[in-house]
């Protein structure tokens, strides 16, 4: 079944995901960093591997309100991408970028607009080190934005995957800016068959 | 005795007994089905995530073997299949991508195909709050089979 490659990753290939995040978030951290002219830092990537059912929970609060962007990465190993941010990481993110006021409860297009150009930015970055370390040629699809519930987000993010697995594979980095407390969590999703693919670009024999 | 709150999970099931209550947590595109006999106060609630199982997954992920699955947990209580009533919730399309892929467009598949299942079943749905997009929170009470949804954009409606 195609669950089992999520349950019998070994520490080796499990440290090549981590590495993966590492690289990946890393030039995300840049990229942020550049977009706000600040410093933006990020936690050790993790890889979470969990019965689909304890997804929703993964940031610890199911029902806290988020914005959530999601992205999906087509071509030789389709994922999704999703990035999500709580009320006060968005209004002062925002309001770094639109120089503005922002209420979570009210955003407009414009500002909507704003969280999903992050979005972009962030996982265009995270994928491009992707490609160069699979030698891939993946690309993503616009950004959309959803603001509700988490575990609704983050439920609703993990359709592509579910429809060949029972368990999840995430690769879990934050984001942090210390001085104004902004923290992001973002997540690189693939799909059951994307998994073995990029073990493999990445040297693995999986037989 | 006090009545207590039983959560379930994406993807999973829970039956129970008058008077606790079952409640799921955050359906976007998933639905939650509820099956009730109120001539035994039993009632079973059901979190999907995706229509059809053709890959012998784990049943409880799919509307078609998940409300049968249900049922047969239900009737192992002493519930009666012809005496159940069905409510059902979710279906949210909470992402608007516009993609090759229909993936994003599940929640309107996942309530079309509850429906059918449950039709064929002879389950009647009394109660449906699905659609639009946002994500929702069901609560079951067993003791009357009333169900509420709450929800960050909307009233609190009961079904």
């Amino acid at each position: 079944m195609t669950d089992d490659i999520f349950r019998d990753l070994n520490e080796m290939q499990k440290d090549a995901l981590r590495e993966i995040g590492n690289i990946g978030a890393g030039n995300a951290a840049t990229a942020f960093s550049q977009f706000l002219n600040r410093k933006i830092d990020m936690t050790v990537p993790s890889v979470e591997i969990m019965p689909i059912s304890d997804v929703p929970e993964i940031t610890g609060n199911i029902e806290e309100i988020v914005a959530g962007i999601l992205l999906e990465v087509m071509g030789e190993a389709p994922a999704s991408i999703l990035f999500m941010m709580d009320k006060d990481s968005v209004e002062k993110l925002v309001g770094l970028v639109t120089d503005q006021n922002v209420d979570f409860e009210e955003l407009d297009a414009m500002e909507i607009s704003a969280i999903k150009e992050i979005g972009n930015i962030i996982s265009g970055s995270y994928l491009n080190a992707l490609n160069k370390m699979t030698n891939y040629n993946m690309i993503q699809s616009v950004p959309e934005c959803a603001i509700d519930m988490a575990g609704a987000i983050l439920s609703s993010s993990m359709i592509p995957l579910s429809k060949s697995s029972d368990y999840a594979l995430l690769i879990k980095t934050q984001f942090i800016d210390g001085k104004e407390k902004i923290e992001g969590y973002f997540f690189l999703i693939p799909e059951a068959g994307s998994l073995k693919k990029i073990l493999e670009a990445l040297g693995f024999d999986l037989g | 005795m006090t009545d207590s709150s039983i959560k379930v999970k994406m993807a999973e099931y829970g039956v129970a007994e008058s008077p606790d209550q079952l409640v799921t947590i955050g359906l976007g595109s998933c639905v939650g089905i509820t099956l009730y006999d109120k001539y035994k106060k039993i009632g079973g609630m059901v979190h999907i995530m995706l229509p059809e199982n053709r890959k012998g997954l784990k049943p409880a992920k799919y509307a078609d073997t998940g409300i049968p699955l249900l049922i047969e947990e239900l009737e192992k209580l002493g519930a009666k299949k012809n005496h159940m009533i069905a409510k059902i919730a979710g279906g949210a399309k909470m992402f608007s991508v516009t993609s090759k892929d229909s993936s994003l467009n599940v929640g309107e598949r996942n309530v079309i195909k509850v429906k059918e299942v449950l039709k064929d079943l002879g389950i009647r749905i009394i109660g449906e709050d699905t659609g639009a997009n946002y994500g929702r929170t069901m609560k079951f009470f067993t003791d009357n089979g009333s169900v509420l949804i709450t929800s960050h954009k909307t009233d609190d409606k009961e079904l």
